[in-house]
């Protein structure tokens, strides 16, 4: 009984917003609770409460069939308010390609996520460089890591403007850049024309973080591949380290 | 009353979309096209109401949902009574 209570004290509850169209939730949840023993919790998106989520997780997927543009509708859903909320007081919250597009039309991060340059829907593997790793979502990485992570998305051609990627590369923001698997940032080892090869980043206070790539599938050795679960682990290592 | 709204990128802001079109009738033999781009038209049904608060409303559905303002710019224009 004692290490019951022990144990719900040190596991992590993570919130997993579902929003219609969205098809990597089961994904998420299977990796933070099968994989790292940990809790989650479905949101619909018309809730208006986290439910005591420590961390909270937008999915990929097609919110609302891509309409209008990517993550827009999604953005304005009545659980976004609570996601706000949530992170304005420093909460953890990751959005994972469309839950990254998401993150930018509710203004959570900065910049755009356009049409690939190529006007194709991309699904390989790709090589990102960890260009930090103390952040919440990449402490378990080693420095200048890179990891191999899948890609599935048609807008994930990342633009800001050029004063505002100055004072995101000041401020460290650009936290996951496209790479060969040596770890060199170039433009042919861009596969979207993403500006500054930018394929993840957090906002200003680095507790929120969008990334393209999709770390749940590439979470466990089955899968052939592991990269991924370092993302999760970052989140729940952070977390513990600070209770 | 309706409102018709037009979405367009902002200048300098690459359109891929615009420039496949634009090559592509360039092979039509479409051969003085220098430049396409490629925008959203959306069309507003609206209840009666001054032309003034319509105006309002128009710019907030623009601004929260309608537009992204990183990348894109919009304009409208309001047709019947006012």
């Amino acid at each position: 009984m004692t290490s019951k209570v022990k144990d719900k004290v040190s596991t992590m509850k993570f919130g997993i917003i579902v929003f219609p169209g969205s098809n990597c939730d089961h994904d998420c949840r299977h990796v933070v609770t099968k994989v790292l023993g940990q809790e989650a919790q479905f949101i619909w998106h018309k809730e208006r409460d986290l439910c005591g989520s420590d961390c909270v997780i937008l999915p990929g997927g097609f919110s609302y069939g891509d309409y209008l543009r990517s993550g827009a509708m999604a953005a304005c859903s009545p659980i976004m308010d609570a996601v706000k909320g949530f992170a304005a007081e420093g909460g953890l919250v990751i959005g994972i390609c469309n839950g990254f597009q998401i993150l930018q039309e509710a203004g959570l991060l900065p910049g755009a996520l356009m049409r690939n340059d190529n006007l194709k829907f991309i699904c390989r593997d790709v090589s990102v460089h960890v260009e930090r790793t103390d952040t919440p979502f990449t402490c378990a990485c080693r420095s200048g890591e890179v990891l191999r992570i899948p890609i599935a998305h048609m807008d994930g051609n990342f633009f800001a403007d050029k004063k505002l990627i100055t004072r995101m590369e000041k401020q460290r923001q650009l936290v996951l850049r496209y790479c060969d698997e040596e770890g060199n940032v170039a433009e042919e080892y861009n596969p979207n024309g993403s500006m500054e090869a930018v394929a993840g980043l957090v906002n200003d206070a680095g507790n929120v973080l969008g990334m393209m790539p999709h770390p749940e599938r590439c979470s466990e050795s089955q899968l052939g591949n592991t990269d991924g679960i370092k993302i999760f682990k970052s989140i729940v290592q952070w977390t513990k380290d600070r209770r | 009353m309706q409102a018709k709204v037009y979405v367009t990128l902002k200048k300098g802001v690459h359109d891929p979309q615009g420039e496949a079109v634009r090559h592509t009738l360039g092979s039509m033999g479409h051969k003085g096209i220098s430049g396409v781009r490629v925008g959203k038209y959306i069309e507003v049904t609206l209840a009666e109401m001054p032309k003034e608060k319509a105006e309002a409303e128009l710019k907030e559905i623009c601004e929260k949902l309608l537009a992204n303002t990183v990348i894109e710019s919009y304009r409208y224009d309001i047709e019947g009574q006012g």
